[in-house]
């Protein structure tokens, strides 16, 4: 399956990634030959085959509902690139 | 022997009997590193003249020994940034797990974080934003990566022993470049929690060490259970140390065909191929073994992968933490911060994987990677039907120069062939130095187990360690 | 041309946990912004997920409760999205393999009993809360992580009062669980409808409208009300629709089309690889569909088979969990072996003082014993029906017994035939044209007469003797 610039582009939206247009010109080639070079899995016949999603055999791993001790707001915000009083802040949504 | 050249068990051993204080310890470190470290580039933000605080306790098991920890994983209040811009002083308010069991053994965190490739990106620790680091052995050549930054700080004496994280063959590969011990358990033996992912499914936290012994013990400290984490597996975990110094008679290895292929390198098949002599002459019965799927490895990875990837990496945004791009734009802002915080591969393997998942190609990419993986898994099942491990080169060849494959990712990604394979199927293996290259470069031995049997990776691995010198020939800086 | 509607509503439900869905914040609303939240739930670098016990527990009961099937299998996966109140730019969702599937909701239209499909119901994690101001947003992650129930109706629903209807019924049937606040208001329950107009007798469904930001059951009724109308106009006039979404702006009560540049939705849905499977055993849904209380249908039919309440009685009384429990007592308490008595006096008089003060029935603050007492004042006809009300509504307010109310009113009717017999001949007396009426056919002058001794006797007068004695004067004479 090939991949063209336009699906690199939309992809790159999806990822919320800028590319610049030489950018782009360069990854769509280098994944053209990345996904040309894993297209090769498509000889084999997985008709029959389970996905192993997990790799272990482990499941119903559950945590009981007890309270443990939550962040102090200013510890939660301390790392933050902008906030307002105890609020993290981003630049307005546009749709 | 400056105090820094010897192995923590060593050091342990010293501290017991008080033939050493710790702060003496600490002195020849800091000492190597002022020494050194402009060479080598191990730690990421290291500054010249930096004694970077470290004031430990002379406590506990450890003793306060230093352990050298790899910039993915969370240490509180220690900027922990994955050697990438989007994360530019970041620091947790929390320990990983891992830190956490090291801190009660007594062991001290080395406050100077190990490099690597952003994110865990690469197999030459090139990837870094704080430059690459480079390999103790030749320092034009690259240290393997992504644990690159603590494979080299071991290998160079700038560490007592180190943490790395494997996802496709980040310890032992660094480990066989530069020419160290490096273990990826099995997945769910070690904690994730506190590991910055790159790949769910297949990270797993490891040692890297001066010898066999020291990797064991580390081993030990950071294994077991995490309620925290819920691909962690409630099994106990044995004394690592108890499978030291048994004979291997009788042990049987399986040699893989499909890992003595074309591209390999003739040294490095040489070397490997002696090692193998070694083993038999230890006791060791050897035994031609298949593993069909192998050359679907890597592109089963870089799928997997790089959609985990895709939707880990989906909460660097710029909101709760690290670097945002100016924008009064929310769309904008993400997609600027995005695209100036990460590095060019990181890019890649995002949009690799965004678009494995998306609409239309799920079932042609994802999914149908899964259902070989299975298959992957299944071949290694097959094989420890029969044989107790299995035994193979940990790269195809020995370090490559800086900038050589960096060019070119898809020649980058075929580094590592024969490393993936074991996070793909979720076994522990190890890689041990094995011999040198005419060029003096140090190359790796292999040795895989099934699912929780590290005793014995331990056992064939101390016994060939204990019966060469590879591991005491030391890189001249 | 005559449209049908069809509706389908997706139902989120909080469930009623003490702490979050996979970290351990106690979910306490009303406190300071970002105060209730930690590591795991905002999203930071190598956290990990791990699902609440309680919060499944809770999920299999209400699955159970509609009836759904609980699948053996079930697993959680991403749903990636980029917004600010999503920490982790994904959502921790289901998406094929559901927590439970083909379920039903039996619901009262009209005088009919509906059955509604539940198509499936699944685990999820809440969003945090966003507040616009002007240039920027705020984002608030206390909320972000609360346990989630995706209820997903069949487009079974064929008009805007059935949508009501469903959410009643639904609402109700979840308090009986006890497993959610489901207050609209507060948003611990949420719903979105998706609604479409199909000619009469049509197979093919119409283009959708999905509806959001409803903030109340009234207001989903109203939005479909709106909907409906504005889509049969579109039809009628032969105009072309066009899937999407729309906002219901209560203030103005118009749907409102968010337009979004987006084009479709990708959501890159995958298994979570830091969560594991569920395999959910035969005989943890068996125990715990042992443990469920009594839903509503089924004490309907028991309080009609016990008690022998008409249909109709008894779905009153079990409308609400509470006043359930409230009727029931009563009607335990009441010695008679007529039961319907006092079940007409719960949705009679007891209803009506409810009412007039606001609250609900089971917050009726009266005393059983007393109430009682007060049914067997009537019931021997020591007080009239009219009293027993003034009575009833003395006793909430003042906290009095009964008889002292009636006592000091001096309420007891007059059933002393000799007495009555004076009065009723003084009002014969005075009404000579009522009398000359009745005698020539006129029957309801008896009304009349009887209603003077009433008022002369100032309401103790016992009505049905006055009746009987008046009537035998007048025809005897
Ligand atoms: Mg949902
Ligand atoms: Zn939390």
């Amino acid at each position: 399956m090939a991949i063209d610039k336009k699906t690199v582009e939309q992809v790159a939206h999806l990822a919320r990634i800028e590319l610049q247009p030489a950018e782009l010109e360069k990854l769509s080639l280098q994944l053209h030959d990345i996904l040309g070079f894993i297209d090769k899995l498509s000889v084999l016949d997985t008709a029959q085959v389970k996905p192993a999603s997990h790799i272990l055999p482990i499941s119903n791993v559950l945590r009981e509902d007890k309270p443990h001790i939550c962040l102090t707001p200013d510890k939660a915000l301390e790392n933050a690139p902008s906030k307002n009083g105890n609020f993290f802040s981003v630049p307005k949504i546009i749709e | 022997m400056e105090l820094n050249q010897l192995t923590a068990h060593e050091l342990l051993d010293k501290l017991k009997n008080r033939q050493v204080i710790l702060k003496s310890i600490l002195d020849a470190l800091y000492a190597r590193i002022q020494a050194v470290e402009p060479k080598v580039k191990a730690y990421a933000r290291f500054k010249p003249n930096d004694d970077a605080g470290l004031n430990p306790q002379a406590n506990g098991f450890l003793g306060g020994l230093p352990i050298t920890i790899k910039d993915n994983i969370c240490t509180e209040g220690l900027n922990t940034e994955c050697c990438s811009k989007i994360l530019c002083n970041f620091r947790p308010p929390y320990d990983a797990t891992v830190i956490n069991k090291l801190k009660s053994s007594g062991g001290s965190i080395f406050p100077l974080k190990a490099n690597m490739d952003e994110f865990a990106f690469g197999s030459s620790t090139e990837n870094s934003c704080f430059g690459p680091t480079h390999n103790p052995w030749n320092l034009e050549c690259v240290p393997g990566g992504s644990s690159g930054g603590s494979a080299a700080a071991v290998a160079s004496d700038e560490a007592v022993w180190a943490l790395g994280s494997d996802t496709g063959g980040s310890i032992r590969q660094p480990a066989s470049f530069c020419g160290v011990v490096g273990l990826k358990p099995t997945y769910g033996r070690v904690s994730r929690f506190g590991l910055i992912a790159f790949a769910s499914s297949l990270d797993q936290i490891g040692p890297i060490t001066k010898d066999v012994e020291d990797a064991a013990i580390l081993t030990r400290i950071i294994s077991g259970y995490d309620p925290s984490d819920s691909t962690s597996v409630n099994q106990c975990v044995p004394d690592y140390t108890d499978s030291l110094g048994k004979d291997i008679k009788g042990v049987r290895i399986g040699i893989p065909g499909e890992y003595f292929i074309e591209g390999m390198d003739a040294e490095v098949k040489l070397i490997i191929e002696e090692a193998v002599n070694k083993l038999k002459s230890l006791g060791a019965v050897s035994g031609r073994v298949s593993l069909p799927h192998t050359q679907y490895a890597v592109p089963v990875y870089y799928i997997v992968a790089t959609a985990e990837a895709s939707s880990n990496l989906a909460r660097f945004d710029g909101v709760q933490y690290g670097y945002r791009a100016k924008s009064d734009n929310l769309i904008e802002m993400y997609k600027k911060t995005r695209a100036q915080g990460f590095g060019e591969e990181a890019k890649r393997r995002i949009i690799l994987g965004t678009f494995a998942l998306s609409h239309g190609y799920y079932d042609a990419y994802y999914l149908r990677a899964l259902k070989v993986r299975t298959l992957i898994k299944n071949d290694f099942d097959a094989v420890f039907n029969d044989f107790d491990c299995i035994v193979a080169p940990t790269s195809p060849t020995p370090a490559f120069r800086i900038g050589e494959k960096a060019a070119d990712p898809l020649q980058m990604y075929l580094s590592d062939i024969y490393t993936i394979s074991v996070n793909l199927a979720g076994i522990p293996a190890i890689s041990i130095p094995c011999g040198f290259t005419k060029n003096g470069l140090p190359v790796g031995l292999q040795i895989m187990a099934k699912p929780f049997n590290e005793e014995m990776l331990f056992r064939l691995a101390h016994a060939f360690e204990q019966n060469t010198q590879w591991h005491k020939i030391k890189p001249r800086l | 041309m005559k449209y049908q509607t069809v509706i389908g509503l997706e139902v989120h439900l909080q469930l009623k946990t003490k702490t979050k869905a996979f970290c351990g914040c106690a979910i306490d609303f009303g406190q300071t912004p970002n105060s209730g939240v930690c590591p795991v739930c905002l999203g930071f670098p190598g956290t990990l997920p791990v699902y609440n016990k309680q919060a499944l527990g809770f999920a299999i009961k209400l699955a159970l409760a509609f009836s759904c099937q609980i699948q053996e299998h079930t697993k959680f996966d991403r749903k990636n999205y980029f917004y600010p109140d999503l920490p982790k730019n994904y959502q921790i969702s289901q998406f094929d393999l559901p927590l439970s599937r083909n379920g039903y909701l039996d619901i009262l239209s009209g005088d009919k009993i509906k059955r509604i499909g539940i198509t499936r119901v699944h685990l999820e994690e809440d969003a945090g809360k966003l507040i616009h101001e002007s240039n920027s947003s705020l984002v608030d992650f206390n909320r972000a992580g609360v346990p989630l129930l995706e209820i997903v109706s069949e487009p079974d629903l064929n008009s805007p009062q059935e949508a009501f209807d469903y959410l009643t019924n639904l609402k109700n049937i979840i308090e009986y669980l006890d497993v959610s606040d489901c207050d609209m208001e507060k948003g611990s329950l949420r719903c979105d409808a998706n609604i479409s107009l199909r000619p009469e007798g049509a197979k093919e469904l119409g283009v959708k409208a999905e509806l959001k930001n409803m903030n109340s059951f009234k207001g989903v009724k109203d939005a479909l009300t709106f909907e409906v109308s504005r889509q049969t106009g579109l039809l009628e006039s032969g105009q072309t629709m066009s899937q999407e979404t729309r906002l219901w702006d209560t203030d103005k009560g118009v749907t409102v089309s968010m337009r979004n540049k987006e084009g479709a939705k990708d959501y890159r849905y995958f298994p979570d690889p830091d969560l594991t499977v569920f395999i959910i055993e035969q005989a943890m849904v068996s125990l715990i569909k042992s443990q469920l209380p009594e839903l509503p249908q089924d004490k309907m039919r028991r309080f009609m088979q016990d008690y022998g309440l008409s249909e109709y009685d008894a779905k009153i009384l079990v409308s609400s969990k509470k006043n359930a429990q409230f009727a029931e007592e009563c009607i335990r308490k009441y010695p008679g072996t007529d039961k319907k008595n006092m079940a007409n006096w719960l949705i009679g008089p007891l209803a009506s003082e409810a009412n007039c003060r606001k609250i609900d029935l089971h917050e009726l603050n009266v005393n059983k014993d007393e109430l009682i007492s007060l049914i067997n004042f009537v019931e021997n006809q020591s007080i009239s029906h009219l009293s027993a009300k003034l009575v009833l509504a003395q006793m909430i307010d003042s906290q009095k017994p009964a008889a002292v109310i009636i006592r000091e009113n001096n309420m007891l009717q007059i059933s002393d035939t000799a007495e009555l017999e004076e009065i009723i001949s003084g009002v014969i007396r005075e009404n000579e044209k009522s009398v000359n009426s009745f005698k020539s056919g006129k029957t309801n002058a008896l009304m009349f007469l009887v209603g003077q001794v009433m008022k002369k006797s100032a309401g103790k007068a016992n009505p049905k003797m006055v009746g009987e004695l008046i009537m035998r004067r007048l025809t005897d004479a």
